[in-house]
């Protein structure tokens, strides 16, 4: 039953995520980009992560693809921007990049254990697998406290960056 | 006889294997709650018409039925067999997904409402419950400016864009409201959250810590999310005409005006469960077992169900700025002083 519903959840997310790059409208590859993110949710509640699949929800395909649209929705449809790109060497830089990722991800998987998880079976309400509400509380306000608070610094700037660029007058 | 009952006797009686009865329970609650939905949608829309006609001096529906109780039942039908009009410019497959995407997360918040005491009464407890709805209820924005967006027309255009900045707005006041009950009860679970209110009246969230605060910012919020009368701006009629459903017709306007009324039965629902002690009686151990459970949980959401419909008909409809202001200046912050509030008081009396 795992199994089956992982691999319907896996394919229909490889396979979206795929229709994500070779759709032409870009609303469209922005809604498939929403069924990959929900797929991905679906495999973190197989792997006991209720509270990464529910924030997966609520903060990309709820908030970030929210805004994607709204981007999306501002650009003409009829006339699209057709100039060439300026970043000429993005193209073999992401390429040489992407085969890195792929081989380190060839590498790991074919060296990984199955996580603790998998094998223990049922999946539950147990608070101490990694992924629940308490075990991922309990490491970000611990082991984890000062990082923590340093990315909410780091989200700061960045907020105080777009209020400067966008009103040069403050 | 229970849920699991029956679904051992269908399984047996069509020879089925038993591992099978837990899927014919699944699909059983799901078609109970969707029929409870639908049922609960024709009811609002009639209590709906017939109290906005006595606050405005006038009588409501009264022609079909006695006292009008098929009209909403005769404008169903009447949706159904309309004619489906899709427009030529429109984008047709985000078209027909849209308002799929608006009615299936309203449905789907109803999974985790605890309409009564034990598991007879809820279709899964689940251990994350509230973030479940905040998770579910994140998706509809979604659909909403999708909607907008494929019509190619410009006024739906503005209602979808005014809809995205809207609800991503006030999504933050609600769900920082509902840390409230969340911290007092040390528990995501719906079921947990109610079973911590079962002293009495006094005993529940809305009195507890910081006063009325937290379930005010809340309801304000939700009624902000699900586009509730005065911040019904991504409908606007009388600027946008009908806002991002304007070239909806028939079956696929009527999944918008099921998932509308739907969500704000379970907003209803949600704040009588986090704020007003759920299916607890007011009385501590007065009638708080079996049905009667059910029995309060629906007396406290028709409750608050009325005070929405008394709001739609008293308050005109804020402007695109007074919106932004409202939210952010005034919801987030005496949102996050709730927080902060509860905070202190769960911190403080577990110190002692």
């Amino acid at each position: 039953m795992d199994y089956f519903l992982f691999s319907v959840a896996a394919i229909i997310a490889v396979v979206s995520a795929v229709l994500v790059i070779v759709q032409r409208n870009p609303m469209h590859s922005a809604l498939y980009l929403i069924i990959t993110l929900l797929c991905i949710a679906v495999l973190y509640l197989q792997l006991s992560a209720q509270f990464v699949a529910a924030v997966q929800v609520i903060v990309y395909a709820g908030a970030i693809m929210v805004l994607f649209l709204f981007v999306l929705m501002l650009l003409d449809q009829e006339n699209p921007i057709d100039t060439p790109s300026t970043l000429r060497y993005q193209n073999p830089v992401a390429a040489v990049m992407g085969l890195l990722l792929l081989v380190e991800l060839l590498f790991l998987s074919a060296r990984a254990q199955p996580p603790a998880v998998l094998t223990s079976g049922a999946p539950g309400s147990s608070p101490g697998f990694p992924g629940s509400v308490e075990s991922v509380a309990e490491s970000m306000f611990t082991r984890y406290l000062f990082p923590f608070e340093l990315t909410s610094v780091l989200l700061l700037i960045g907020m105080v960056g777009v209020i400067v660029l966008a009103k040069r007058k403050l | 006889m229970t849920l699991t009952g029956i679904a051992e006797f269908i399984a047996s009686f069509f020879g089925l294997p038993g591992s099978s009865s837990v899927w014919i329970v699944a699909v059983l609650a799901a078609a109970i709650l969707l029929g409870f939905m639908l049922l609960t949608v024709l009811i609002l829309i009639y209590v709906l018409r017939k109290l906005l006609g006595k606050i405005q001096a006038r009588l409501g529906p009264t022609r079909t039925g006695p006292k009008g109780i098929f009209q909403t039942a005769a404008d169903a039908l009447k949706l159904l067999i309309k004619e489906d009009t899709i427009p030529v410019k429109a984008d047709r497959r985000v078209f027909i997904v849209a308002p799929i995407l608006v009615f299936v997360p309203a449905y789907l918040v109803y999974v985790v409402v605890p309409f009564g005491e034990g598991n007879h009464f809820i279709a899964k407890d689940l251990n994350i419950g509230l973030l479940y709805i905040v998770a579910v209820s994140s998706i509809n924005v979604i659909g909403v400016v999708l909607a907008g967006w494929a019509s190619e027309n410009k006024y739906s255009l503005l209602g979808g864009m005014r809809s995205a900045a809207q609800l991503i707005s006030y999504e933050v006041p609600q769900a920082l409201a509902v840390l409230g009950p969340v911290m007092l009860a040390e528990s995501l679970s719906m079921q947990d959250i109610v079973k911590a209110q079962g002293e009495g009246l006094f005993s529940w969230f809305i009195f507890r810590s910081l006063p009325l605060l937290g379930f005010i910012v809340f309801l304000v919020a939700s009624m902000a999310e699900i586009n509730h009368v005065p911040f019904d701006l991504p409908e606007g009629e009388s600027e946008l005409v009908a806002g991002f459903n304007v070239e909806y017709s028939g079956m696929r306007f009527a999944f918008f005006m099921l998932a509308e009324f739907a969500a704000s039965f379970t907003i209803c629902a949600i704040a009588a469960t986090l704020f007003l002690g759920g299916w607890h009686s007011p009385i501590r151990g007065f009638l708080d077992n079996g049905w009667w459970t059910v029995f309060w949980f629906f007396l406290k959401s028709s409750a608050l169900v009325c005070l929405l419909m008394w709001i739609r008909a008293t308050y005109p409809r804020v402007r695109v700025d007074q919106l932004m202001e409202f939210g952010w200046k005034l919801m987030i912050p005496l949102a996050l002083f709730n927080v902060l509030v509860v905070g202190l008081y769960v911190a403080l009396g577990k110190g002692g």
